[in-house]
């Protein structure tokens, strides 16, 4: 995706959910991950390569809880924007399947789909991949509980 | 001479760069591993609440479980770190907001077979039987054919 693109979908977002989402998150923002995209249910993050991230210091493959948070943060980001009047997300359960490990040096992509969302809990799947998604490094499955503002 | 569990455990955390980066450390007390993640302010997710981030608590869950399976059998030879289990699946359960407040994990391993383990973690705050969340998963052992 080239950086006007990513320009036009940030400024796309509605104000006060998705656009300071990364910056405004200490944790995200202390990882490094960048939010490309958010909009109708689905999200796409990513997360350059850090040595500070490294799990493995025999190979420099980056930990698999960084993935976790990456695409924790992804699903979340992906349920902020699956509608109006959302108030705020937290995670029920998370599960997630290690496919490859990450490659040293590259940096990740994740995505996230909201497949079904009720008054209350959304539905979420997600990937993560270096560029190619037909080799995903990791996948993950989720529910997420909603706050809506009180009628 | 063969470093006790201890040393062991500290010196995963000097080794790796991510341990550090979360600020986890570990106690071992008899044959029992506690992880524990100090708070700060890097960890928190949502700065409104605030709570820690969703994702840390659970890197913290999976870090548990690989060093508590790492360390089980290993006594420890030369300079070198324990070789490392690789995560095959992970289901963490959120059970509580986790508070801007210090963290502790346990893990117990469920079963240990010949090339897949499968283990428990819990971690809780101020109340080990209030967890803020708990997981379980399967974690391919070092040296498993097709590795």
């Amino acid at each position: 995706m080239d950086r006007e693109t990513t320009k036009d979908l940030l400024t796309a977002v509605p104000k006060g959910t998705e656009g300071q989402i990364m910056s405004g998150l200490p944790h995200c923002r202390a990882m490094g991950m960048e939010l490309l995209e958010s909009a109708d249910g689905r999200a796409v993050l990513r997360l350059p390569y850090s040595k500070m991230l490294i799990g493995d210091p025999k190979t420099g493959v980056i930990s698999g809880g960084a993935v976790t948070a990456l695409l924790d943060t992804c699903c979340g980001s992906a349920v902020m924007s699956s509608g109006p009047g959302l108030q705020s997300t937290a995670t029920l359960d998370l599960r997630i399947d290690y496919m490859r490990p990450a490659t040293p040096e590259l940096p990740l992509i994740a995505t996230a789909e909201v497949y079904r969302v009720t008054r209350t809990i959304a539905f979420v799947r997600a990937l993560a991949h270096h560029d190619d998604p037909n080799k995903p490094v990791a996948s993950a499955a989720g529910a997420f509980i909603l706050e809506r503002p009180a009628k | 001479m063969s470093l006790t569990k201890q040393e062991l455990a500290n010196r995963i955390v000097e080794q790796t760069p991510y341990l550090t980066f979360l600020g986890i450390r570990f106690e071992c007390h008899g044959d029992e591993l506690t992880a524990i993640l100090p708070f700060s302010e890097d960890l928190i997710g949502n700065p409104f609440l605030p709570a820690l981030h969703g994702g840390a608590t659970g890197a913290f869950l999976e870090i548990t479980a690989l060093t508590d399976l790492a360390l089980v059998d290993w006594q420890g030879e030369g300079e070198a770190l324990p070789p490392q289990p690789k995560t095959i699946d992970l289901t963490i359960d959120y059970l509580r907001a986790g508070k801007p407040q210090d963290c502790y994990a346990r893990a117990r391993i469920l079963r240990k077979g010949r090339r897949v383990a499968n283990l428990r973690v819990e971690a809780w705050q101020e109340e080990r039987s209030r967890p803020i969340a708990s997981a379980h998963g399967n974690f391919l052992l070092p040296g498993a054919v097709g590795e």
